[in-house]
């Protein structure tokens, strides 16, 4: 089933016709409105003439989460703040936060890809749509929230949390869409397989997103659950969760390439790589007025592919993203920098030589700093150590927003190989 | 009087106390008192040996944290109530005893006991106001 069936099984020529339109005007609304990246055009001696269609796509100059720190918060906005009228965001580099701006249209365009998404797993007027993402800053409430009016379902704006209450609603109200992170939903499956309620719910669908996630995980929740579980996938940087999402076919995410031109790029050279090649996704909004990113580079690894997709779908689909070109973690959906923790190291006078364990226990991400117990910290009252371990802690929650156990571990104990230091652990079977 | 204790932190993995003790006694450096404090992830071990300033040599050579700081020791009566009767004193002043673990002798009707805390000089005090003295790093038979 589909939201906007001429647009989303468009012909391939018609979809490159519309983007080729839509990028010449998008390229010269930038010029005219953000200096920032008008002087980056002008450092590659491009002007807008120099765009006339999407194959002239690859000369414009890149944006990376560095051009956002350093814009932030108005410098990429390329509508007067009185046109605008949402803020979104999402936790960035060393604590400073990355603010997305969104005009009416640019929230329209937002909400029609999520409820693409919504009736892509065969969501009608007739159903009951459990919106359990965080609302507020963070795009996934709000996204799912506005696709799910769009697409016409009775709407449960739970918010994440407070499983009892998710339940309640669940099974009193007869949900049959759940939206959620995956592991949350591994985790109501849990709650209601101890509470006995699997019987009383009525689940058939569930748009899964936010975090990364496995085929055996999908298989367990489909199972545990009794539904059909759908990814998702979105940044805020370029709108939120529906930039791309499943079809039936479950594999693959369709890219809505209306509003969101994708290239895959060697993350070292820049280079456009060709279709079905493993590089760094990249995306240009060429409808958005507020924030428009050109050849933003997401970071994530992934491949595209045009092979026809049963479902009738003719936009391009994305694989699940197989790593970062960067070192970013997400942890419990939250964004997490090694700079941001070696910054609290640092500042709170222990050694910057550490090592991030990240793991998933009972469904739940789990974060370890392990750090070498200097001289200087040392002492023989264990009560002053552990004093500094709580300060730390309490630092590091303050900084990434999640909880970080610390390790205090032996001097020259962490894993050097070649003797660049292994910073990063990802335990979590994904 | 001074008598040093020695700290070395010990990481919670198998081996980490004996790599320690062997390396003392590979430098023929006699433990006359040891005693652990332990988190979940790491331990805390503390100990008077017989020639401190080599052991502590020894111990950073070969990368552990170490920190050196004074200790009081004090002999009391091996039989029932001899720590009591110590103890009991210290409940009437102000003086915090961070923590105390026992010591190995070999004199005849005496136990040692070593007491950690910030307020050396009030507590040494107390102990001359009853009669009682701090033990001597010679009387300990250590350097």
């Amino acid at each position: 089933m589909y939201y906007q069936p001429d647009i989303e099984t468009a012909s391939h020529e018609q979809i490159r016709a519309w983007q080729s339109e839509r990028l010449v005007k998008q390229v010269r609304h930038v010029w005219d409105n953000v200096p920032y990246y008008r002087q980056k055009m002008e450092e590659k001696g491009l002007t807008p003439d120099d765009i006339q269609s999407v194959d002239d796509l690859h000369k414009l100059p890149f944006l990376t989460k560095d051009d956002l720190r350093e814009c932030y918060p108005y410098g990429l906005l390329a509508k007067p703040l009185s046109e605008c009228v949402r803020i979104q965001s999402t936790s960035g580099t060393t604590g400073k936060r990355v603010v997305a701006f969104y005009t009416q249209h640019d929230v329209d365009l937002w909400e029609d890809c999520c409820a693409r998404a919504l009736m892509a797993t065969g969501a009608t007027k007739e159903d009951v749509v459990q919106v359990a993402y965080g609302y507020g800053l963070f795009t996934g409430g709000a996204g799912m929230h506005g696709g799910s009016h769009k697409a016409g379902c009775l709407t449960l704006p739970m918010s994440s949390g407070n499983t009892d209450r998710q339940l309640q609603f669940m099974v009193d109200l007869g949900a049959t869409v759940l939206c959620c992170t995956p592991s949350y939903a591994e985790y109501l499956a849990e709650s209601i397989h101890e509470r006995g309620l699997r019987d009383q719910i009525k689940l058939k669908a569930g748009i899964f997103g936010a975090e990364a996630w496995s085929e055996e995980m999908r298989r367990d929740i489909e199972k545990n659950l009794g539904l059909k579980a759908y990814d998702i996938y979105g940044l805020t940087e370029i709108s939120g969760p529906g930039v791309a999402f499943e079809c039936e076919a479950q594999a693959g995410m369709h890219i809505n390439e209306d509003h969101f031109i994708a290239e895959i790029i060697d993350p070292d050279t820049g280079e456009v790589l060709p279709e079905g090649s493993k590089g760094e996704l990249v995306f240009t909004c060429i409808t958005k007025e507020a924030f428009p990113l050109i050849r933003y580079r997401t970071r994530d690894i992934c491949v595209l592919t045009r092979k026809s997709c049963p479902c009738g779908r003719t936009h391009v689909k994305m694989s699940k993203p197989m790593g970062r070109s960067d070192d970013m973690l997400i942890v419990k959906g939250v964004n997490v920098f090694p700079s941001q923790i070696e910054a609290v190291l640092i500042e709170q006078g222990y050694p910057a030589n550490y090592q991030i364990v990240v793991d998933r226990v009972n469904h739940s991400d789990t974060l370890e700093v392990m750090v070498e117990m200097t001289p200087e910290i040392f002492s023989d009252s264990l009560g002053k150590i552990t004093d500094m371990e709580k300060s730390l802690v309490s630092a590091l929650k303050a900084m990434l927003g999640i909880y970080a156990k610390v390790k205090l571990v032996a001097p020259k104990s962490i894993t050097r190989s070649e003797g660049k230091a292994v910073r990063i652990i990802d335990k979590r079977k994904i | 009087m001074k008598i040093n204790q020695i700290s070395v932190f010990l990481e919670n993995r198998a081996g980490q106390l004996a790599e320690v003790t062997k390396l003392l006694s590979d430098n023929h450096i006699n433990l006359r008192a040891i005693s652990i404090a332990e988190t979940a992830d790491y331990g805390l071990l503390r100990i008077i040996v017989d020639d401190s300033q080599k052991a502590t040599s020894v111990l950073l050579e070969n990368g552990n944290i170490v920190t050196m700081n004074p200790v009081i020791v004090v002999a009391v009566d091996d039989q029932p109530a001899g720590l009591s009767e110590l103890l009991s004193l210290l409940t009437e002043t102000d003086i915090n005893i961070q923590y105390m673990y026992a010591l190995f002798t070999h004199q005849a009707g005496k136990a040692y006991m070593v007491f950690r805390t910030e307020e050396e000089q009030a507590f040494v005090a107390l102990l001359d106001k009853h009669g009682l003295s701090a033990a001597t790093a010679d009387e300990l038979g250590l350097k």
